[in-house]
């Protein structure tokens, strides 16, 4: 085991800002002194390390030195055979780790409920999606983990699918049986590729829902930025030992940029330090706060803030409980709604409100004041603003009639319809909410009554429809001469 | 005698200080730094993460004010919950009233009630009567948990950068108005309006106010160590107006003594400067 407590990264950048380095070359604001405005804004610390790659500081596209093994103690830290450093958020993570499994033509099985970034990743490379229906929950209204009949069903019909996709955790902190489904696919010969951009704390916490690599996933998308503490924009990408870390490094410099920011690489060697020495401290304490405000909440009335008691045994395989999911449907008030009175009426903003359900991030930065602002908050719409909820929509899952890969369709000729107009057509864009920005619809889906309804009352609501060309969703692009 | 100064500042460019004989008890709580000093003017001090809480010669002035103004709107209060105020002072002030039977002490610091009574003992006074019950807990918690039990309550806090934040929250306000009865009264400290800064908090925490209870006024007095020395104080209610509503004559009857607070300084108070008023009508 190699020293933790170092971080190659940040005292290489240490050393080159004592050694007072004399720039003349980008970036042109030269250590901030160039852009006084900016260097006042964000500081003289962190513009003076906002510098281009130089041989003390290694290079992100071909590292050698001070990145490869800041890289290689996140790998050991995460139980990876290698670990990428991203600086294009985990949505960079999640195409390299997809466009490293598969090709155009190629199957993927995956569930329906990923993030845009997944599909987005199938437009780029051809591949086509086989989408396993993820469970929904009834009451809640949500998407559950991906249950092992139904991989092993899917599996059976497409032997040929080169990769299985599992997102795990969800938003809501649902988890599959990762285990389980890593064995079934490995025995197809079939990668295995986790969508983990919830689940950087399984790696580090005690009592946590089993990590992708620790279950023997071949790739995992890690969000660093979201529970690990790194900044916005910075992920890591983690392999197995079948990958090839070679091959997977030039797919990712098929689209990362040649010059990554310092800002966010030292972010993610600190992050892991601190991560691997104080994980278990850290989070212990986010669950012990996430449990005293579900115990709260709950007694509060009407409010449900879910936690192990869901635990099925299969599509609800394990819960993580750092994670404060809230339904608000009992109060007559959808999700989204209880998002925006936090923090319109109380000044409090949280991660995201669903139809049905809100979710707070609770983090090591919390305070307990804040803990209990929170909580009364919720207190107090329930006082103000309970109401009879005839009129809410049952969100369920609506299950998706692909027609053809979201690459061809995005790709073909399209026209413009208004939204009523559109049932029966083939959509060429997405739809979605945002958060937590899963797809309506996809690129090659039919659109349905069904469907448009949701869209429709997803905006009402006051969610925002992000995705099709117009901006505000009243038509979508379809299928041209169906 | 060494020449050691209590400063602290009143605004980013002004420091009040005061001559210190000496610090009589410092510790770190869980919550905050607890200090104690002995003046010559002031005689002894409390200062709660460096910032003035109370000092002997004028204390009286801020617990008179934050406590009988509500008495004399409401006569009949019988169950009175007061949140922060570790010190003992309002409770001083509470117990003077023969008739109110409950006085619930909410303090979220246990070590600021314990060096009171250890190092102020002319405040902590207050605790020593047995209708006073004192609460070790969170107030913003506290308060959620209750409905339609008090008629007063009475929140002295700290400012709103520390652990008294949440007290000048809307959050808190709604609590509190879940928590008093029908003829239930909330009065609150709410900072200075001279200085920019404290007159961004006393305009939000009376925005919040007004949004939440159906009459909230503000009403004034002097503290000379509270910066700028000019201080105000909330007053809302359910429904009791603190000028029509005023019972002066019954207040007067109980015969409690004051060195600040009369019957006449009460209408006083609520006649506000004209600045003061600007900063209300445009907050």
């Amino acid at each position: 085991m190699s020293d933790q407590s170092r971080a190659p990264l940040m005292e290489a950048l240490e050393h080159m800002r004592n050694n007072r380095l004399v720039p003349f070359d980008v970036p042109g604001h030269k250590h901030g002194k160039g852009n006084p405005e900016l260097t006042e804004f964000l500081g003289e610390q962190c513009l003076s390390v906002d510098v281009n790659s130089m041989k003390p500081l290694d290079n992100l596209c071909h590292p050698t030195s001070v990145i490869r093994e800041a890289e290689q103690l996140a790998a050991e830290a995460f139980g990876a055979a290698n670990a990428f450093f991203m600086v294009g958020g985990t949505t960079s993570s999640v195409q390299a780790m997809i466009l490293s499994a598969v090709k155009g033509g190629d199957e993927i099985i995956l569930p329906r409920n990923v993030h845009q970034s997944v599909i987005n990743a199938l437009v780029l490379c051809g591949a086509v999606p086989i989408y396993i229906n993820p469970q929904t929950h009834k009451q809640l209204g949500i998407s559950l983990g991906m249950s092992v009949q139904d991989v092993l069903h899917t599996v059976e019909e497409h032997p040929h699918a080169k990769a299985v996709l599992v997102n795990n955790p969800t938003y809501y902190g649902i988890c599959s049986d990762l285990r389980q489904i890593t064995k079934i696919a490995h025995e197809k010969n079939m990668l295995v590729l986790v969508d983990e951009a919830h689940g950087t704390h399984f790696y580090f916490g005690k009592d946590m829902p089993v990590s992708a690599m620790a279950a023997g996933a071949d790739m995992a998308a890690v969000s660093m930025h979201k529970s690990g503490g790194s900044l916005t924009q910075s992920s890591i990408l983690l392999c197995g030992p079948k990958m090839n870390p070679h091959y997977v490094r030039k797919i990712i410099n098929l689209t990362q940029t040649t010059s990554g920011s310092y800002l966010l690489l030292s972010s993610l060697d600190i992050s892991r330090r601190n991560l691997a020495l104080q994980g278990v401290e850290i989070f212990e304490k986010v669950k012990n706060y996430a449990d005293y405000a579900r115990e709260e909440i709950n007694a509060i009335g009407d409010y449900y803030a879910y936690s192990k008691e869901l635990i099925n045994g299969d599509s609800i395989f394990d819960f993580d409980t750092t994670k404060l999911s809230v339904n608000t449907l009992r109060l007559g008030l959808a999700g989204i709604e209880v998002y925006d009175l936090l923090r319109d009426e109380y000044g409090i903003q949280i991660e995201f409100g669903d139809l049905g359900n809100v979710l707070a991030y609770i983090s090591v930065g919390d305070k307990h004041k804040n803990i209990e602002r929170l909580i009364s908050a919720f207190s107090e719409i329930h006082r103000v603003y309970k109401r009879s909820n005839k009129d809410l929509l049952d969100s369920e899952y609506i299950n998706p009639i692909v027609v053809m890969s979201p690459q061809k369709a995005f790709y073909s000729d399209k026209i413009s319809l208004p939204i009523e107009e559109c049932a029966g057509r083939v959509c060429t864009e997405f739809v979605m909410c945002y958060p937590p920005g899963i797809p309506i619809l996809a690129p090659g889906e039919r659109i349905t009554d069904e469907i448009i309804r949701y869209i429709r009352y997803s905006g009402e609501k006051g969610c925002l429809v992000t995705g099709p060309e117009s901006m505000n969703a009243s038509r979508l692009n379809v299928l041209k001469g169906e | 005698m060494d020449d050691l100064w209590y400063s602290e500042y009143h605004a980013p460019t002004v420091r009040f200080s005061i001559k210190v004989k000496s610090q009589l008890y410092h510790e770190k709580s869980d919550y905050q730094d607890i200090s104690v000093f002995d003046s010559v003017e002031f005689g002894r001090f409390l200062t709660l993460d460096g910032i003035m809480m109370l000092t002997e010669r004028d204390e009286f002035i801020y617990h008179e004010m934050i406590t009988h103004p509500a008495m004399a709107v409401n006569p009949e209060i019988k169950n009175v919950l007061v949140i922060g105020a570790g010190d003992g002072g309002v409770a001083r002030e509470l117990i003077k009233y023969k008739h109110i039977q409950q006085i619930d002490v909410v303090e979220i610091d246990e070590r600021v009630v314990t060096v009171c009574k250890e190092y102020l003992p002319k405040t902590a006074c207050g605790f020593d009567d047995p209708r006073v019950q004192l609460h070790f807990q969170d107030g913003l918690k506290f308060v959620r948990r209750r409905e339609n039990i008090y008629d007063l309550i009475i929140v002295d806090s700290t400012d709103p950068f520390g652990p008294g934040e949440v007290l000048f929250t809307k959050e808190f306000y709604g609590s509190c108005f879940n928590a008093l009865t029908e003829n239930g009264i909330l009065v609150n400290q709410h900072e200075s309006s001279f200085y920019k800064s404290d007159a961004k908090e006393m305009q939000a925490a009376h925005r919040y106010n007004m949004q939440v209870f159906p009459v909230s006024r503000l009403y004034q007095a002097h503290i000379p160590t509270y910066p700028s020395g000019h201080w105000l104080f909330g007053f809302a209610s359910k429904g009791l107006d603190p000028i029509n509503d005023f019972k002066a004559d019954d207040w007067n009857a109980l015969g409690i003594a004051t060195r600040y607070y009369n019957t006449p300084l009460h209408l006083g108070a609520f006649a506000l400067p004209n600045y003061i008023k600007e900063l209300l009508a445009n907050g």
